[in-house]
């Protein structure tokens, strides 16, 4: 039986405030991402990071490919996965919102919404009373509006800079994001003598 | 539409291939001799059921199932699990013979997947209900049940978690009073295992400290049998105590049937928003990253088909069981000795020792084996006794 826990890390931005808090409960992962390896093996804890897409730490987790991961809550938002959501990491904060250009109100007809994040978006403007049309795009949001392919975008927001880059205003806050630990329902059992103390752990820090 | 390609499938739908048709075989023939030899009686059910009796008396969510309509227009569903159509018949024909039944099933039941491939839509189930007995010697008998047909069908590694729907709802309803909506909503966060959500939504109520606390105590209320010493001391709540209390003899019983090493004990599992009244319980295998069985107390299914009965049973996924017995056990395992002219003898007396331990063995000249039959995953462990080979002297 394998007594090992593997993690899956989203590569980039979150990574590295990720093991930030990982190195202060005392597993420090802090140099790897100068490798180009996907999977990294550390015996002297035994553990094994898989790096990810952001997008893909929720996927990995809930098909059990991973025990356990850092995700961010946009992701977890859009995509409805069966894993447990156990602690909020409370970094790499954001939030999700609803932009578009200033005194621009959405169209009668079928409005159209530009957004990475379908699901959240459709229900957002469901709950709204407002019934639109979403035009999946998978970067640079920003444009949609500004080339009138959309009346409004709904993306993340850190700064607000690129919005205010590209004359956008913001309009609503759908939700606050950071990142949150979470764990597959199974290893969340079978597993629960090595997770429970890295949980405790981790609260404790944040 | 495009033009299908001739060896696609609907979504979700899979073929058994020889192989793996005869270890679902097998681990079936394993799980149905252990129900039987416990009294139980298999039957079976039609796989096409209406939609306004089983379909919705069943656990699973309306967008899971398949629907067609038959000639007269009525909507039908493809059976999504085998307890409500098991609830029919004993609401309906088996009524007569008087309470308790124990019965038992192995089939299909089909849940449609809806956005990716990964999960089957059509997969079997092996099961038990036991109808018409509301006491803890049922509970009990299931649990134990389940720990021997798994057994029995060659798992070594596994684990059933327990909990009471009972403690849950006592304990919301104790600090929440009639306030339904938010004791639904913090039911729901749990459900959804959404601990994050949980707590902010707690920081927002205007609860009192103290039960704040309890309720976030709730969240870590899982482990060995001294949980419930611990439960019981966060509540005076007569709904609470006698979960626990129940939970308690249920360990007593499980002690005697000798399984307790399979069980833990988690206060906050709800599988069902709603289904569940009792005692449930999930298992789960260390190879699997799904639920590899569940089952539980069900006591408001049979009323929905106008009997007053209790009832509880357990599920397994037969595929699942598969995957995880293969994983385990070596025996369903195969070994590939591959010689040459020269090692034959060498590879004769390997495979000759092997198959003493007990082990499969095929043995086969190199030269007459193609590279894509030597790249099957079939074969667990490959000794290469050819020249050239790595298990080459």
């Amino acid at each position: 039986m394998n007594d090992w826990l593997t993690i899956a890390m989203p590569k980039g931005r979150i990574f590295d405030e990720a093991a930030q808090l990982l190195k202060k409960i005392g597993y420090d992962f802090t140099d790897v991402e100068e490798s180009r390896k996907l999977i990294l093996e550390f015996p002297e804890y035994k553990m094994r990071l898989m790096l990810a897409k952001p997008m893909d730490v929720v996927t990995y987790v809930e098909y059990g490919a991973a025990d356990c991961g850092i995700a961010g809550k946009d992701v977890l938002l859009e995509q409805d996965r069966d894993v447990y959501e156990v602690l909020d990491l409370e970094i790499s904060p954001c939030y999700l919102a609803v932009a578009g250009l200033p005194d621009k109100p959405l169209s009668k007809i079928a409005p159209k919404i530009a957004t990475k994040y379908p699901r959240v978006a459709s229900e957002y403007f469901r709950e709204q009373g407002e019934q639109i049309e979403i035009i999946p795009l998978n970067g640079s949001i920003e444009l949609a509006p500004l080339i009138g392919l959309t009346d409004r975008i709904v993306d993340i927001v850190s700064s607000g800079r690129t919005l205010r880059e590209n004359g956008l205003v913001e309009y609503e806050k759908i939700a606050d994001i950071t990142s949150r630990f979470i764990v597959n329902p199974v290893s969340y059992r079978i597993k629960s003598q090595v997770i429970d103390p890295i949980i405790t752990d981790l609260s404790q820090e944040i | 539409m495009a033009n299908r390609l001739m060896f696609e499938k609907p979504l979700g739908m899979r073929d058994t291939l020889p192989f793996f048709y005869n270890q679902k075989r097998k681990a079936r023939e394993a799980l149905s001799n252990a129900i039987e030899s416990w009294g139980y009686q298999f039957l079976d059910t039609p796989m096409l059921e209406y939609l306004e009796t089983v379909g919705e008396a069943s656990a699973i969510d309306e967008t899971q199932l398949f629907k067609l309509l038959d000639q007269q227009g009525h909507t039908l569903v493809l059976r999504p699990d085998m307890t409500a159509p098991i609830a029919r018949v004993a609401a309906s024909q088996l009524k007569e013979q008087g309470f308790p039944v124990r019965l038992a099933y192995d089939g299909p039941v089909f849940r449609a997947q809806q956005i990716e491939g990964g999960k089957p839509a059509q997969f079997e189930q092996v099961g038990v209900e036991y109808i018409g007995e509301n006491s803890i010697y049922a509970d009990a008998e299931v649990i134990a049940l389940q720990v021997q047909t798994l057994k029995e069908a060659g798992l070594d590694h596994f684990q059933l978690t327990v909990g009471h729907i009972g403690y849950v709802k006592g304990l919301l309803k104790e600090i929440f009073g009639d306030d339904q909506e938010t004791s639904e909503l913090f039911l729901r966060f749990l459900y959804r295992k959404n601990y994050v959500g949980f707590r902010k939504a707690l920081q927002d109520t205007d609860i009192s400290k103290e039960d704040q606390d309890r309720l976030k105590q709730l969240l870590s209320l899982r482990g060995e049998e001294d949980v419930l010493s611990t439960a019981k001391n966060i509540t005076k709540n007569g709904a609470c105590h006698e979960a626990i209390h129940e939970l308690q003899q249920l360990h007593e019983i499980l002690e005697s049937y000798g399984v307790t090493e399979y069980v833990s004990y988690d206060l906050n599992l709800i599988s069902h928003m709603s289904y569940y009244s009792g005692i449930l319980f999930e298992g789960y295998a260390p190879e699997l990253g799904s639920l590899l069985c569940n089952g539980g107390r069900y006591d408001q299914l049979l009323p929905s088909f106008q009997t007053e009965a209790s009832a509880t049973g357990f599920a397994v996924r037969l595929d699942r069981l598969v995957e995880a017995v293969n994983q385990q056990n070596a025996e369903n395992n195969r070994t590939l000795i591959l010689f040459d002219d020269r090692s034959f003898q060498k590879a004769l007396k390997e495979a000759k020792d092997l198959r003493g331990e007990g082990s499969r063995v095929v043995l086969q000249h190199r030269n007459n084996i193609e590279e894509k039959a030597l790249q099957n995953e079939e074969f667990t462990k490959l000794i290469d006794l050819s020249e050239g080979g790595a298990d080459h002297e």
